[in-house]
Order: structure tokens, then C-alpha cells, then sequence
């Protein structure tokens, strides 16, 4: 039932192809059997994803870049909860300032973030710390988190915690027993958000990772600047796959478009 | 809540709202690891932006304007931000009409591809930077490139232009890393809009083109400008792309900071051309908003 005429949808058909040729052909060239970079034409390998094997810093900078992203978006997704209940249900003096600061690392261009970090853990005598990376990737996650868990927060009725005081829970009961269970779908889907962001982030992390430190888009980063060849492209095809697997997955859950634009599936 | 009425007494819906300490110590935790995090570092950063340096001496903290001078005299910064800009401008004006009408074919689709394609066209958001900008390296690789031998074939082209360490590169390549955003922006603005008007329109015998120029379009204006400031705002900052399909050579004012910073070592002048660039973009990003919501003031009422 489409009411788009044919130059509409030659339109789109370019559209999409322009959107997902470069995926493709990243994905395309790692099956090849040169050693250089080519099309495989008449013979497929896996020759390349072997190598990765033999390329231990990428499979240290997956798991760093893992182990990140996890943590630091979990911790950035406990920060929001009581953010998230204060600016949903209360309307208090700096409320404004503080949603503009809270979305500010998604304004501050993330080169200026990673020198603003670099400087401040050379400083503080952090520098180089897989802690150092932590702290900054909660906040520059925390705008994602804070946007899903203030949408379910908003979404929620008081009236069920209200019920719940009546009827005499303490504060602590209304919390661990109604509010978190009813917001859960919100945390998930924003430490999700927050853990895909984490887990793409290069231009902050490139200045404050050292090579013990190095996150998966740095390794594949520099290693791009020294030159492109079937390894990164099987590296890339493999973080591509994972990425459209959690995609797929976070549709069916709650929506891309939900996701991205910010609101939960059956939400207004 | 339309349906049976509420006893106006039994239970206000909301509390009124007293002022109550509640919502500032719920605030505390991430307004403190802010002010920690992101303040404090960024005032050091715009504070080593007047430190001294040299080859020898390394950093010297005094309080000296020599940087700026530099970065706002030196042709050379002139130049790299004048670059920066026209690149942001231009992938900005790609992704506004390309998006823009992407945006409305895909509103008019039927169930099920509409659900199908707004994930193909918006997911590539989520998927690594770099592995993107990576599959752009391949396709443009040297003049025999896949998108120049397409575009010969297509007969856009007659003879095969470089898109390698060009601008024009940089340009195709971040248009393609910040459409989502743009597609995203017009596609909520869409979804605002009454699909009656349009039936109306023709109803009342306008052309496609009358209806998309003067009913569609001014409607969905607000949501064109929100996603270009976006856009703006991205592609003037990025840094992997512009660092990967530019090269050395080509310098955008990210990768010339990260310069600076990691290899001449040079942080107190690699921190004012970061500086330069934050205060540049929150200036025409503020104007912008500003602009957009007198423009559009009756809209949002």
C-alpha cells in the first residue's frame, strides 16, 4: 500500500544503497583470500579471521573496550535514576541548568572532552588508568542513560506509589518494590544505549587511552592510520555483525525508533 | 482518563507542589560528578590555553595570550577552520535535502517495509564510526574506485575524480556518518503532522508539488533546522572520518588539536584551537536555537 510513485522509490532505492554500501563492502572484502585488499571474486576464506588471533592487541582492545563500556554504563545508569525522579516529578529552581548540563556531553565536540580529560588525569595522576577511562565514558554515556530512564520516569503514574504509601510501605518498600521494578524496562534499554555509545567512542578516547588501555575503535583507529589492510577490515566486519545483532535485538525489544528518539513502545 | 469521574476529593492526582529539599539531593550525586568531571576539566583546558610552552621547557604556567594570538593570526588556523566549516556546511546542506526527502518516501510507506527501512536507514547510527568510515576508504580507493567506476557507469561522471585525502571525500563520507540524525529530526517532525491536511489539499484540487511546497514542507521546517543544527554541530567537530579519509595533509580543526596535542606536543596551543572550536560552535549553535524558536514561536507555543 505504498503511495510513493517510481521516482520516489528510485529515490529511496540509491538512498539505501548509499546508506549501506560502505557496511557491505567492509564486510565483503574481509572474505578475501589475498593479502592484499580485493573483492573475492571466485574463492571465499576465512584466512582473516584467523589472523585476528595472532593480533592479540585487537582481542585485548575488545574486551577493554567491553569491560568499559559495561561498567561505565552501568554505573552512569545508577547516576540517573535519582536525576531522572527528581526532574521527572518535581518542577525545582536550576532544573533547566541541570537538563542542559546533563546533555552537554553531547554538545562539547568530543575533541575538546578528550583534551579537557587528558589534561586532567595528566593533573590528578591518572592518566593512562583504566579507571580514568571509566569515569570519563560515564559521563560522556550519561546523556543516554538520563534520556531512557527520564522517559520512563515521565511515563510512569504516581498514583501507583501513592497506593503503595497508603497502604503503608515505607519510602525504601515504594523504591525496591514499585517504582524500580516499573522504570527496569527504561534501565535496560539505557544502559543498552549507553553501552553501544561506549562502546563506539573514539574521538574522546584516542587522547587518554595509552597502548596497555586501548579501546577496539582506538586499536582499529590507529591502526588505520598506518595502513588499511584485510585485518581490519575482518575486525570491522566482526564489530559490525555484533552491532546489527544488538540492534535487531534492541528493536525487538523496545523500538528503535523509540530508542533513539527517546520514547518507550506505547508511550506518548 | 476520559470515562467515569473521579470524586474530586479522594485523591489529588498530583501532590501540590511545596518547595522540598527532595529533588536537590536526588540531583546531587550527578551534578557533582559533572561539575567534577566535565566543568573542572574543560576550565583547566581554557586555562592552559594561556600557558607558555617551548621545545625544551615543556609547559610554563603563566598567563600569556601567545597562543591565541597565534591561532587567530597564523593564516594556517585561519585556513583549517575556514575548511572546517565549509566541510560542515556542505554535509549539512547534503543531509537536509537527501534526509529531508528520505524521510517523507519513508512516511509514505506501508507496513511492513516503512518498520524495515527506518531500521536500515537509522541503524548504521549505532555501528562503529570507524568501521563505516573504513568501508568508505574501500570503496573510494584511488581513481579505479567502486564509487567513481559507479558513477562513470551512471554517467554522472566522465572521468574519475579523486575522493581520497579530498575534501569532496570528507564530505560524501560524513554525509553518510550524520544522515541518521537528520532522517531522524524530519521523521519526529513527520510523525506530528495531520495526514488529513495533505487529503485536504488535493481535495481542494493543489498538485503534488503545491501540497509537498506549501502544506508538507513549512510544516516540517522546525524539524529540518533542529536536525541541521545537529548535523552542523557533528560534522564540525568530527574527528575519525575527517582523519581517515583526509589524511595527514587535509586538516580539519579536530585532527590539527589532536595534532598538537599528541604529536608536536604543543598542549597549550593544541587546547586554544580546541577552545576556538568549542566557543565557535556553542555561538552558532545558541544563535540557531535562538533563531528557530522565534521563527517558529507560534509552533511551540
Amino acid at each position: 500500500m505504498s503511495r510513493n510513485g517510481p521516482l520516489a522509490l528510485a529515490f529511496h532505492t540509491l538512498f539505501v544503497i548509499f546508506m549501506l554500501a560502505p557496511i557491505v563492502v567492509v564486510c565483503f572484502v574481509a572474505f578475501t583470500p589475498e593479502a592484499y585488499l580485493s573483492f573475492p571474486t571466485t574463492r571465499w576464506s576465512l584466512r582473516w579471521f584467523r589472523a585476528i588471533a595472532d593480533y592479540p592487541e585487537f582481542v585485548a582492545a575488545f574486551w577493554q573496550s567491553v569491560w568499559l563500556g559495561a561498567l561505565s554504563s552501568a554505573i552512569a545508569v545508577a547516576f540517573s535514576v535519582p536525576a531522572a525522579l527528581a526532574i521527572a516529578r518535581h518542577r525545582f529552581a536550576g532544573r533547566e541548568v541541570l537538563l542542559t548540563l546533563f546533555q552537554s556531553p553531547l554538545m562539547i565536540p568530543h575533541v575538546v572532552l578528550g583534551i579537557a580529560f587528558l589534561r586532567f588525569f595528566t593533573e590528578i595522576g591518572l592518566a593512562g588508568t583504566f579507571f580514568g577511562l571509566v569515569i570519563s565514558h560515564i559521563v560522556i554515556v550519561f546523556p543516554f542513560a538520563l534520556r531512557l530512564t527520564l522517559a520512563s520516569a515521565t511515563g510512569m503514574n504516581p498514583q501507583i506509589e501513592q497506593a503503595a504509601v497508603s497502604l503503608g510501605a515505607s519510602e525504601a518498600t515504594v523504591l525496591r518494590r514499585i517504582t524500580l521494578p516499573l522504570i527496569l524496562p527504561g534501565l535496560v534499554s539505557g544502559w543498552a544505549l549507553a553501552f553501544i555509545n561506549s562502546f563506539d567512542e573514539v574521538t574522546m578516547t584516542v587522547f587518554i587511552a595509552t597502548p596497555g588501555t586501548e579501546t577496539l575503535p582506538v586499536r582499529m583507529f590507529l591502526y588505520i592510520q598506518d595502513n588499511i589492510d584485510p585485518l581490519v577490515t575482518s575486525v570491522s566486519a566482526c564489530v559490525i555483525v555484533v552491532t546489527v545483532a544488538a540492534l535487531v535485538a534492541l528493536d525487538r525489544l523496545y523500538g528503535l525508533e523509540a530508542l533513539l528518539i527517546g520514547r518507550g513502545k506505547g508511550e506518548q | 482518563m476520559t470515562g467515569e469521574a473521579q470524586p474530586a476529593s479522594a485523591l489529588p492526582a498530583v501532590a501540590p507542589e511545596r518547595p522540598s529539599r527532595a529533588p536537590y539531593y536526588l540531583v546531587a550525586p550527578a551534578c557533582l560528578l559533572f561539575i567534577a568531571i566535565v566543568l573542572v576539566p574543560i576550565a583547566m583546558t581554557v586555562l592552559l590555553s594561556f600557558h607558555d610552552w617551548g621545545q625544551y621547557k615543556g609547559i610554563e604556567r603563566v598567563f600569556i595570550l601567545k597562543n591565541w594570538r597565534e591561532v587567530v593570526t597564523d593564516s594556517y588556523f585561519l585556513e583549517v577552520f575556514v575548511r572546517t566549516f565549509r566541510i560542515a556546511v556542505l554535509v549539512t546542506l547534503v543531509c537536509a535535502v537527501l534526509g529531508s526527502i528520505e524521510a517523507y518516501i519513508l512516511n509514505r510507506m506501508g507496513s511492513p517495509w516503512r518498520a524495515i527501512f527506518l531500521v536500515v536507514v537509522l541503524g548504521p547510527l549505532l555501528i562503529s564510526v570507524v568501521a563505516r568510515t573504513l568501508g568508505w576508504a574501500l570503496l573510494f580507493g584511488g581513481t579505479s574506485g567502486v564509487v567513481n567506476q559507479a558513477l562513470i557507469g551512471l554517467g554522472v561522471l566522465s572521468q574519475p575524480i579523486p575522493f581520497m585525502f579530498t575534501e569532496t571525500g570528507v564530505v560524501v563520507a560524513l554525509s553518510h556518518v550524520l544522515m541518521p540524525f537528520m532522517v531522524l529530526s524530519v521523521w519526529a517532525a513527520l510523525q506530528r503532522l495531520e495526514p488529513q491536511v495533505e487529503s485536504a489539499a488535493a481535495s481542494l484540487g493543489a498538485s503534488q508539488g503545491t501540497i509537498l511546497w506549501r502544506i508538507v514542507l513549512p510544516q516540517i521546517a522546525p524539524g529540518i533546522l533542529a536536525g541541521a543544527i545537529i548535523v552542523f554541530a557533528l560534522a564540525a567537530s568530527a574527528f575519525a572520518t575527517p582523519s581517515i579519509i583526509g589524511g595527514r595533509r587535509l586538516k580539519v580543526a579536530s585532527t590539527l588539536a589532536y595534532d598538537e596535542f599528541l604529536n608536536t606536543l604543543n598542549w597549550p596551543l593544541g587546547a586554544a584551537v580546541a577552545v576556538l572550536l568549542l566557543i565557535a560552535l556553542v555561538l552558532i549553535i545558541v544563535s540557531a536555537n535562538r533563531l528557530v524558536e522565534w521563527r517558529y514561536r507560534e509552533m511551540f507555543r
